[in-house]
């Protein structure tokens, strides 16, 4: 199987995800769908690594993959105290940060 | 001798400087010291003279470099001095008149318990008069002129508690500095025409610029001559200026300051004699305020006002004089001169009769005071006799010959000019006996008021001077007469030549007595035959405009005052609304454009993201569009 | 390399406001004296200037130069002119008289008990100090770079001493005037950051300029002039007027020129007597000194180029100024137009291009830094006593305090420039030394002297004189020691420099002489030039012998 079809692949993955990101406004899933989204980019960095034939897109990955579980650590943290103190986690209740 | 010409300045400069600064210590004496230092100048003065006499008429000339003053490249002026027979005719009179009226004024300011700060201010006053008259460039000049005017300044609104001393003050002094404006133009001129502005080198070379650049300087001249002197157009503040002290009136505006114009003209002749068309101008300007101030003497029941209109009217006279040029300069000076002692000795005389009635000045509420005030009388009606030209007495001589020099001016000009001199002739002694008659003769009008004054002779500190004036008043035209010594000591700095009049000299003489006595018969018909009413009634329209300062006050309220207030209010509004509107429009503008940006910033997340992928698609497709091209 | 002077006489006011800013809470008045302390040694090393610098000697003098960033050719470069020495003496000398009449200014903003973190006092003198650091520094600094960061960074102090201890009379209350006091810091600092980035914006042009053509670039006043002398520096005409534009736009804003004025009526109006002649004498006085220097020196030909739109412009002003003057209803903001009448004067001076219009304006500089500060420091004497800045609310002061009058009638005298007081010189000099090369200009400036007595004037008669009417005028106290202290000798300096400016005239004289050689221009000849101009070359005008004894 050619490995572009990877790419593809990883295309489709992104783009649910962003449009996940999108619409949703549960805060847990808009979170799954940037996650998704981080993967589709993995996939995309190993699949251009098999076609290049070098191994610098296979090491990106694992540094995605370790900045992406950093992130959830900060993020869900982040969320849960949302979700404490407003009782909601919807996105769109917290609007705070604005000018 | 040179070098005491600076200590004529120097003692009046010391004596304002102590009085001015020395505080409460000097209330008790320090008008003695103001006094002394005046006295102190006269004597130097009359020493330089007698020590000039000395010497042969071109050796008179004295001149003491003090220092450089302001040396730019090729712009250089000096402290100097330069003491020549004109110069030395109004140090004499300046100094003399006004030691005279520091005596007197050591009497009239008894009660005034700013005593002391008024005989600084008249120190600071001979001080800069003397600067005047002794500057040997026309930028020290300046220097002398704008003194003298701030003097005035300080002197009309010594009682500044009542505002309308106050405002008269103002006016002066405005009205000045528009003359002024002009001095320091023609100085600008003499500068570019001449790379100099001392007397000297100007006025023997003023013959090498063209006529145009003359007319210029001269006229900037005339304009300068005409705000001191109160020449019209420029003749507004000088009734209003009757606000101050008597004395004040009396050496400032009547004697000495007010005649400075005379002496610019007269210094500045070389410039005006190869400027035709500017000496017209100076002769009918001259005419013009000879008839004005006449006319606006006859109206006024202020006894002041009513001199200060004659004032005008005897300065037109020399600024006529000096406008014929060589053939009127020495009469313009001789008529100064003895003005200066008639006119002063008038002014105090007023005071006297003032000091008396409980400062009371309108003059149909006097009558009748011989009696009371003998030597007052005596004195006053010396000086009227001679303002009004009586045969022997100073101000025949010389106004006789003002008359001579305008009818030789020659043709129709000669004519008119010789008509005007005589009609006013007429109109002066109508005007002063109208004031003769009402201060001293006719009903004592002033008993049965609410406040009724006890006229009283004034002390002797105030009745010496009179005195001494009224012998000037007298004698001085004669004497300046006999064998035309005047004309002679004058002639090296004025030149000299003699007119030729259509009309003889028995002729002229013989017309200006009919004239005069016209004048005093009409007034004696009107004010001295039938009794004086206690209030003005409301006479002919001329009357009524003369009373009003024949309406210059209006013309200069509806031409000048009220255009300007307009203007002012508008640039104000036009630099709050419009200059500092754009700024802060400008500012609104920017925050407008902020506010609208951040509502972009609205806080929902999913909004942000919206942004962040058109962005990114946005840029996907820029690339992708690039490549293709 | 010997004793730097300059450098020390700019230091130690810096240093001298690091340390009133250092003194304790409690010790307020030990903060004041030691201000005082500072700025008046100072002015003796000011003074030590004038001496040191020889008038016929070379055209910058006790110069210094450092490498200062090598990257971008930014020396630290110092020396004097005749010029630069007299406004710097100018600095050092109001500075001590400005503290010494702002003595209680900070007393009001006090904390009722000593606060560690809040000393107005110890702030406010030592924000003044720093100003006077960076002024001095800025008079002295020849290196485009270095200049142009005095230029900026004196605007910081200037925003706290506007904002923070503005005067606290105001007619609508507390609250307005707060307000009314960071409108006004606000709109300086605005404005004049706006100017300062468009000159940064032609200070990088110069760089990119310079270092095209002399290989290297460089900021140094004196290299480029030599440059430009030996013709290895030449500008494009376009580059080059826009370059003078970009200085020209900011020193506009800083003098203030029509129509970028209207900061200054706010900033002195808002701020306390003492800060306002702060801004007005000295501040201001960077702007016009920065044409006469930069523009003039670096653009000859862009200068010439604008010469009669900014001629139009000063004539603007000084009517305009005047005019508004007049129609002020507030003292201090009657002041503020005036000044702006006046730097019309000075920029007139400048540019007309003339030894006596330039003399004249550098004399203009020192001597309306002078009278302004006599006739400021005593309105806001008064304005203390009444608590009021409205002209209408005064009326007969004359009668109560005398003295307090006085001084306020002769600063007032000064500023209508009567001959006798110093800033007559100036203005006739400016005024015929424009009139030789611009004759309509030179007339129509000159009306201006007339509007000048009509503001001052009606200022005076307005309020003091009259009849007293109001109990709150009754009570107003005349002069007290520390403030006659703080006006006598200023008064004496103006009597002083109107009988004797050769004393000053002979330092600048030289400097102006170079800056007009750097412009190429010579002064127009007389018409009828008479050979020798003093009197006793001349006989007696007497042709007609003798005339006999009367």
């Amino acid at each position: 199987m050619s490995p572009v079809n990877y790419v593809y692949l990883a295309a489709l993955l992104f783009t649910i995800g962003a449009v996940g990101v999108l619409i949703r406004r549960n805060a847990i899933v808009v979170f799954m769908c940037v996650e998704l989204m981080l993967n589709a980019a993995n996939l995309t960095l190993v699949a251009f690594s098999r076609i290049h034939g070098n191994l610098d897109g296979q090491i990106m990955a694992f540094f995605v993959m370790v900045v992406a579980a950093a992130e959830v650590v900060v993020g869900l943290a982040i969320i849960v105290m949302l979700y404490r103190s407003r009782h909601s986690a919807s996105v769109d209740d917290a609007s705070l940060m604005k000018l | 001798m040179e070098s005491l010409i600076g200590l004529l300045v120097g003692f009046p400069l010391l004596g304002a400087a102590v009085l001015l600064c020395g505080g409460k210590r000097l209330e008790k004496t320090g008008h003695w010291l103001g006094v002394v230092l005046a006295g102190a100048s006269f004597v130097l003065g009359a020493v330089l003279f007698f020590d000039m006499l000395g010497k042969s008429a071109d050796e008179r000339a004295l001149h003491q470099h003090l220092f450089s003053w302001v040396p730019v490249e090729s712009f250089q002026a000096d402290v100097a001095f330069q003491l020549d027979q004109l110069a030395m005719t109004f140090v004499l009179l300046i100094t003399g008149v006004g030691t005279l009226i520091h005596i007197y004024s050591v009497g009239y300011m008894e009660h005034d318990e700013r005593r002391r700060r008024f005989f600084g201010y008249l120190n600071l006053f001979l001080a800069a008069m003397l600067l005047l008259v002794l500057a040997d460039n026309y930028l020290l000049l300046y220097v002398g002129w704008e003194g003298v005017g701030l003097a005035s300044y300080l002197l009309i609104g010594f009682w500044q508690h009542k505002p309308s001393a106050a405002v008269a003050a103002k006016k002066a002094f405005l009205v000045n500095r528009v003359g002024d404006a002009g001095l320091a133009i023609a100085i600008f001129l003499m500068f570019t025409t001449f790379g100099s502005f001392a007397f000297a080198p100007v006025l023997s070379n003023a013959t090498e610029a063209g006529e145009g650049k003359l007319t210029a300087i001269g006229l900037m001249l005339l304009l300068a001559a005409c705000g001191k002197s109160a020449q019209v157009p420029l003749q507004s503040w000088l009734g209003d200026a009757m606000e101050g002290p008597t004395p004040v009136s009396a050496l400032i505006h009547a004697a000495t300051m007010v005649t400075a114009g005379v002496y610019l003209i007269t210094r500045s002749g070389a410039i005006f004699n190869a400027a035709p068309d500017a000496q017209t101008v100076v002769v009918v300007v001259g005419a013009v305020t000879l008839l004005y101030g006449a006319i606006v003497g006859c109206a006024k029941d202020d006894i002041k006002k009513a001199l200060a209109g004659s004032t005008m009217s005897q300065i037109g006279y020399m600024v006529l004089a000096a406008g014929l040029g060589p053939i009127g300069y020495a009469f313009a000076i001789m008529h100064l001169v003895t003005h200066g002692f008639f006119k002063a000795g008038l002014f105090l005389g007023a005071g006297s009769v003032m000091h008396g009635m409980n400062d009371e000045v309108d003059m149909r509420r006097y009558g009748g005071l011989r009696k009371y005030m003998p030597v007052t009388f005596v004195t006053f009606g010396l000086g009227y006799l001679a303002i009004i030209g009586f045969p022997g007495l100073s101000g025949f001589f010389s106004k006789d010959q003002i008359i001579e020099a305008a009818f030789a001016k020659g043709g129709t000009q000669g004519w008119i000019l010789g008509a005007v001199t005589l009609l006013g002739a007429a109109i002066t002694a109508y005007y002063m006996t109208r004031v003769m008659l009402m201060t001293f003769f006719g009903e004592e009008r002033w008993r049965g008021q609410a406040n009724e004054p006890h006229p009283h002779e004034s002390p002797k500190s105030m009745t010496i001077p009179m005195i001494v004036l009224a012998f000037g008043s007298v004698f001085a035209g004669g004497l300046f007469k006999i064998g035309e010594s005047f004309v002679h000591w004058l002639e090296p700095v004025t030149q000299f030549e003699h007119g030729h009049s259509p009309l003889s000299a028995p002729v002229v003489t013989g017309a200006t007595v009919v004239t005069m006595l016209i004048g005093v018969g009409a007034a004696w018909l009107q004010y001295g035959r039938r009794p004086v009413p206690a209030e003005a009634p409301r006479g002919s329209l001329l009357t009524r405009a003369a009373r009003r300062d024949l309406l210059q006050d209006d013309l200069n309220h509806v031409a000048l005052v009220l255009p300007g207030e307009y203007l002012t209010r508008g640039l104000v509004y036009v630099d709050n609304k419009v200059v500092d509107g754009a700024v802060n429009g400008t500012a609104a503008a920017f925050g407008g454009l902020s506010g609208r940006t951040r509502r972009l910033q609205n806080g929902f997340v999913r909004s942000y993201a919206v942004s962040m992928f058109g962005g990114a698609a946005i840029l996907v497709a820029a690339t992708l569009l690039m490549r293709a091209v | 390399m010997s004793f730097p002077l300059l450098t020390v006489t700019a230091a130690l006011p810096a240093v001298g406001a690091i340390a009133t800013a250092a003194v304790p809470a409690a010790k307020k008045s030990a903060a004041k004296w030691l201000a005082l302390t500072v700025s008046t040694a100072t002015l003796a090393l000011a003074v030590a200037v004038l001496v040191r610098f020889d008038p016929g000697g070379a055209r910058y003098q006790l110069t210094e130069s450092r490498p200062w960033i090598k990257d971008f050719g930014v020396r630290y470069e110092v020396g004097v002119d005749g010029i630069a020495a007299v406004l710097i003496a100018l600095t050092a000398l109001l500075v001590p008289f400005i503290i010494g009449a702002a003595w209680h200014d900070a007393d009001e903003v006090e904390p009722s008990r000593p606060n560690r973190r809040w000393r107005p006092t110890q702030g406010f003198f030592a924000l003044m100090l720093a100003v006077e650091a960076m002024v001095i520094l800025s008079f002295a600094a020849t290196d485009v770079f270095l200049f142009y960061i005095l230029f900026e960074a004196m605007l910081i102090p200037m925003y706290f001493l506007i904002g923070g201890f503005g005067d606290r009379a105001h007619a609508a209350g507390e609250e307005e005037g707060a307000k009314q006091r960071s409108y006004a810091a606000v709109k300086f600092l605005l404005y004049n950051l706006v100017g300062g980035l468009i000159m940064l914006a032609a200070v990088v042009g110069l760089f990119v300029v310079t270092s095209d053509q002399l290989g290297e670039g460089t900021f140094s006043l004196q290299q480029i002039t030599e440059a430009r002398a030996d013709g290895g520096f030449q500008l494009d005409t376009n580059i080059e007027r826009l370059l003078f534009l970009g200085f020209f736009f900011a020193f506009a804003v800083k003098a203030p020129l029509w129509p970028l004025h209207t900061w200054l009526p706010n900033a002195m109006g808002e701020s306390t007597a003492p800060v306002a002649v702060l801004i007005t004498a000295v501040v201001d006085k960077v702007g016009t000194f920065a044409m006469l220097r930069f523009c003039l020196g670096l653009f000859p030909e862009a200068s010439e180029w604008a010469t009669p739109v900014v001629i139009a412009l000063a004539l603007v002003s000084i009517l305009y100024g005047a005019l508004l003057a007049v129609g002020q209803r507030d003292m201090k903001r009657l002041i503020a137009y005036a000044s702006i009448s006046h730097f019309g004067f000075i920029i007139l001076g400048i540019f007309a291009m003339t030894s006596q219009g330039q003399s004249g304006a550098t004399l203009y500089m020192v001597f309306h830094g002078v009278s302004t500060a006599a006739l400021m420091l005593v309105a806001g004497f008064l304005i203390s006593r009444r608590g009021s800045r409205l002209i209408a609310d005064y009326g007969g002061v004359q009668k109560v305090a005398p003295v307090l009058a006085g001084t306020f009638l002769i600063g007032g005298l000064a500023t209508l420039s009567l001959p006798g007081l110093a800033p007559f010189i100036s203005e006739f000099l400016v005024l015929v030394g424009t009139f030789s090369r611009y004759p309509v200009a030179g007339i129509v400036a000159t009306s201006g002297i007339v509007l000048a007595a009509l503001y001052v004037l009606l200022m005076y008669q307005r309020t003091m004189t009259g009849p007293v009417e109001k109990p709150e005028v009754r009570a107003i106290p005349d002069l007290r020691v520390r403030e006659l202290a703080v006006v006598a000798p200023l008064i004496a300096l103006l009597i002083f420099f109107g009988v004797y400016p050769k004393s000053l005239t002979d330092i600048v004289n030289p400097a102006v002489e170079h800056t007009m050689s750097d412009v190429q221009k010579k002064d127009p000849k007389p018409d009828h030039p008479v050979a020798d101009k003093r009197w006793f070359d001349y006989k007696p005008v007497d042709d007609h012998a003798g005339g006999d004894h009367k």
